[in-house]
């Protein structure tokens, strides 16, 4: 396929960019390693087992929930008739700019025992107690789980439904020429094929469930990430945080070697997709519960929280600020679109290094650029500076040497670190997202121009971007989202003086006052928006 | 394309520098626990005295570690923080320097800095017991908190929240460990759901008749009273200093202290003087309803209607020595689960 020194050079910098983006984890690891044993046989005999058992609990269901909420989501918008599928089809990605922590403490707040829902219910039937009657604790795994899923659906969603829409509807024909029916041709060749997709959005929602802290501590639900930061700021041990830290990308390293073991072998791409897509009609009761069931999630997921926030904002925010947010507002859009853009073109070197390149091991560098995704936002801070720390010491020190003026902290005390954090943290959804659409590219495509005496390069151009081209709006897309709502990182890495509209919502939430920062959060909101419904327009004009 | 990339880049270059060479040159740095919004009226009005200009970066988590590793070339020169424990933590670290300041000793008693002036309290604030008004005007004390009479009418936030570790501390250096722990299992025995939320939302849980106690700091009650959703929490609940009768309520502090590092020491110095001059401490008082660290500052008027009370006069230092046995304990009792 290639050879020579282009081969070389190709595999030479995607092991560079892998290793880049995995060298915070393993000094994270590294740093665990010397971690003393005294304190975890403190915590093993205590508390550590039920935070295991909540974390373990927690992801499965989280899992399940998005499956559920997701897959049928996208069934039913890319392959029913059910009432208003084209708005559903991007009303349903909406709750992706929701930022978890936001929901979890909307949520809390409104089916809390002192919230209005409980309140509202006692003052109509005149209950005085919590022994009066029964409603739900949502601040336990199960509110948790649900709350979180609501969030994080739109990933099995989006990339369940580009599967579908990109499956050959001559298999299901075919198969039901040989006697399948609806329902079995579904089961037995829709849903497999889009196996793949499936599984892969779903490590990533398990992925960044088990990397939380902000959102299960408002269900005040005890994880791993809860050992992690008692370990770190509480007793003051941060080697042994690290060791906590690499323990669960250990659990989720076994999550994803687990999954790609089970469809091991499972391939098929077909070289003239016929994608017209057949849309199944729905009977009424159908169609009823079809919208019931999309709708729900667009208003639990998205429009109540938002209008929860408008109402706060409208009672409570100081409209002036509107100016200067907009202003902080640009930061974060400055570098949630480098992050995006960068994390997308790496991922694309990665997806395409495995797909065209013959040598050994060559799915390692995509598969290791991505493991950032499974470690808490601060615990990824800290290792940005481990990392770069010294590295700025090293330039400064030379500088002095030279008796030149010391440039400062020019790696980890500037931007520089934030985009590069967000990066190695989000790389595993541009990974996932792009490797998915490189694997539906038929494999004689690679090999029919080199066939015709046309060179690489020029088919990549030409042949794997322009069938990439919703995988990489996708990817972006997603990238982009999570960098506007992201928080633990941006809060310890960022320089003076420097905002972002998640900083500033945070340092109102955490004085207890939401309702101040209910402006800038619908900020981040709409900013996430921007881009979903650019893409979206971009893609009905095609 | 390859050259939209590279230009992306180069433009990604010249932000980062001039992002950094943004600061002005009389200015000083500061790394906060505290929320700026909380401080920045201090600092405009230290700006506005000076001509110096204050740069403010705040995280709650990590502020100590990113310090160590930025080491001698960190930019940062003063350190504020909310709670003891990160004081003492970065002075363990050896992250801070002494500070030789005859206004600084002048204004903060000896109780209120440390032994070798390398950290120095702003205000100080009460762990205070918050009871429903129906049970009355009755004395308190931390122990009641485990009285088996409270059985499932007590609600606290998370125990590991820095403000009840601090607590917990206090516990320990006045009973010792094993009482402690004791004390730490009734208290969990009495709650009345597991902890969760924050120090207003207990006192919310208390209008709510979820339960009768809570625990919570002082300036949250002013900070409830006006506003103006809250305000009913707050008329629900009587607000008691505790152990009156002996050793007095638990006090913490919120504080400042010098990087090791600074490297506008002189502004760094200026910015410290002025956080405890008489106008910035009247400050403190008004707007974030603490108690002034320096003698002869007035309270604020809500805070004074709360009325006088007898503080614990242990040493700051001997409660962050506990922290540690404090998380133990907590981890023991389970006291979160």
């Amino acid at each position: 396929m290639i050879t020579g020194n282009k081969s070389t050079s190709w595999k030479f910098s995607s092991w560079f960019f892998a290793l880049a983006l995995m060298a915070p984890i393993v000094v994270m690891v590294v740093a665990g390693a010397n971690a003393s044993t005294v304190l975890f046989t403190h915590l093993w005999s205590t508390v550590l087992p039920e935070y295991i058992s909540n974390t373990l609990i927690l992801g499965f269901l989280v899992a399940i929930l998005t499956l559920f909420f997701g897959v049928p989501a996208a069934v039913l918008v890319s392959q029913t008739n059910v009432y208003m599928a084209k708005q559903l089809r991007w009303l349903l990605m909406l709750p992706l700019a929701m930022p978890a922590y936001l929901v979890a403490y909307l949520y809390t707040d409104l089916f809390d025992y002192a919230g209005p829902v409980q309140r509202f219910l006692r003052a109509c039937f005149g209950w005085q107690s919590p022994s009066d009657y029964y409603f739900f604790d949502i601040r336990t795994i199960g509110g948790a789980a649900v709350v979180i899923a609501l969030v994080l659906f739109p990933y099995v969603y989006m990339l369940t439904r580009t599967a579908f829409e990109n499956q050959d509807r001559n298999l299901l024909r075919a198969s039901r020429l040989l006697g399948c029916n609806e329902k079995q041709s579904f089961y037995q060749i829709a849903l497999p094929l889009a196996r793949p997709a499936i599984a892969i959005s779903l490590t990533l929602v398990i992925m960044e469930t088990l990397a939380d802290f902000a959102t299960v501590q408002y269900f005040a639900v005890n994880t791993l990430t809860t050992a992690i930061y008692d370990t770190w700021l509480g007793y003051g041990d941060f080697p042994a945080a690290n060791a906590l830290a690499s323990m669960l990308m250990l659990l989720v390293l076994f999550v994803v070697v687990a999954e790609q073991k089970a469809r091991a072998g499972q391939r098929h791409q077909s070289s003239r997709p016929n994608t017209e897509q057949e849309i199944k009609k729905l009977s009424l009761p159908q169609q009823v519960l079809a919208s019931v069931f999309c709708w729900g999630l667009v208003i639990t997921g998205f429009l109540l929280p938002l209008a929860l926030l408008i109402v706060m904002a409208l009672d409570y925010s100081d409209f002036q600020q509107l100016l200067s947010l907009i202003e902080t507002g640009k930061n974060s859009i400055t570098v949630a679109t480098y992050s995006a853009t960068i994390a997308t073109l790496v991922a694309l070197f990665l997806g395409l290094f495995y797909r065209l390149h013959h040598s050994k091991g060559r799915m390692l560098p995509l598969q290791i650029s991505g493991f950032g995704y499974a470690i808490p936002g601060t615990v990824l801070a800290m290792a940005m500076l481990a990392t770069f720390g010294p590295l700025d010491h090293m330039i400064n020190d030379l500088a002095k040497y030279f008796a030149i003026k010391p440039p400062g902290l020019i790696l980890s005390g500037t931007v520089f670190a934030i985009i590069f954090a967000y990066v190695v943290r989000f790389s595993a959804i541009a990974n996932g997202t792009i490797s998915a659409g490189v694997g539906q590219i038929p494999k004689s495509l690679d090999l029919a121009p080199a066939s015709l005496g046309i060179k690489l390069l020029p088919t990549v151009f030409r042949v794997h971007l322009p069938l990439l081209k919703s995988s990489i709006f996708v990817a972006w897309l997603l990238v982009f989202v999570e960098a506007m709502k992201e928080l633990p990182a941006v809060l310890l890495l960022r320089p003076f003086n420097f905002e972002t509209l998640s900083t500033q919502v945070y340092q109102l939430i955490s004085d207890e006052q939401l309702e101040q920062g209910a402006l800038g959060a619908i900020l981040i909101v709409l900013f996430g928006l921007l881009p979903i419904i650019f893409l979206n327009r971009q893609k009905d004009n095609k | 394309m390859l050259n939209k990339i590279c230009f992306s880049f180069l433009v990604l270059v010249t932000l980062l520098a001039t992002s950094y060479s943004a600061l002005a040159s009389e200015e000083v740095n500061v790394y906060s626990y505290r929320q700026p919004f909380l401080v920045k009226p201090l600092f405009d009005e230290f700006t506005k005295q000076s001509g110096v200009k204050v740069n403010v970066v705040f995280a709650k988590k990590g502020m100590a570690e990113r310090l160590a590793r930025e080491g001698e070339y960190s930019p940062a020169d003063v350190l504020l923080t909310t709670d003891i424990s990160r004081l003492v933590e970065l002075h363990d670290k050896s992250l801070l320097q002494a500070v030789d300041s005859n206004k600084l000793e002048q204004a903060i008693s000896e109780q209120f800095r440390a032994n070798d002036d390398t950290w120095f309290a702003l205000t100080t604030r009460v762990r205070n017991i918050y009871s429903a008004k129906r049970l009355g005007n009755i004395e308190l004390s931390y122990e009641d908190l485990a009285d088996p009479k409270y059985k499932g009418r007590v609600c606290t936030r998370s125990g590991k929240h820095a403000y009840n570790v601090a607590l917990v501390s206090s516990m320990i250096a006045t009973h010792g460990e094993a009482k402690t722990l004791e004390w730490l299992e009734g208290v969990k025995t009495n709650l009345a759901r597991k902890p969760q939320g924050n120090d207003r939302g207990q006192v919310q849980a208390i209008h709510q008749n979820l339960c009768d106690l809570a625990i919570g700091n002082s300036y949250y009650f002013g900070k409830m009273q006006t506003n103006k959703d809250q305000q009913v929490w707050a008329e629900a609940v009587n607000i008691n200093f505790p152990n009156q009768d002996n050793r007095g309520a638990h006090v913490n502090i919120s504080g400042v202290a010098m990087a090791k590092y600074a490297p506008n020491k002189a502004n760094a110095l200026a910015l410290m003087e002025f956080l405890v001059s008489e106008q910035a401490q009247q400050m403190y008082a008004e707007t974030n309803m603490e108690y002034p660290v320096r003698d002869g500052v007035k309270w604020s008027e809500r805070v004074a209607s709360w009325g006088e009370f007898k503080a614990d006069n242990l040493s700051l230092e001997t409660i962050a020595k506990h922290r540690k046995a404090a998380l133990t304990l907590l981890d023991k009792a389970k006291f979160d689960l």
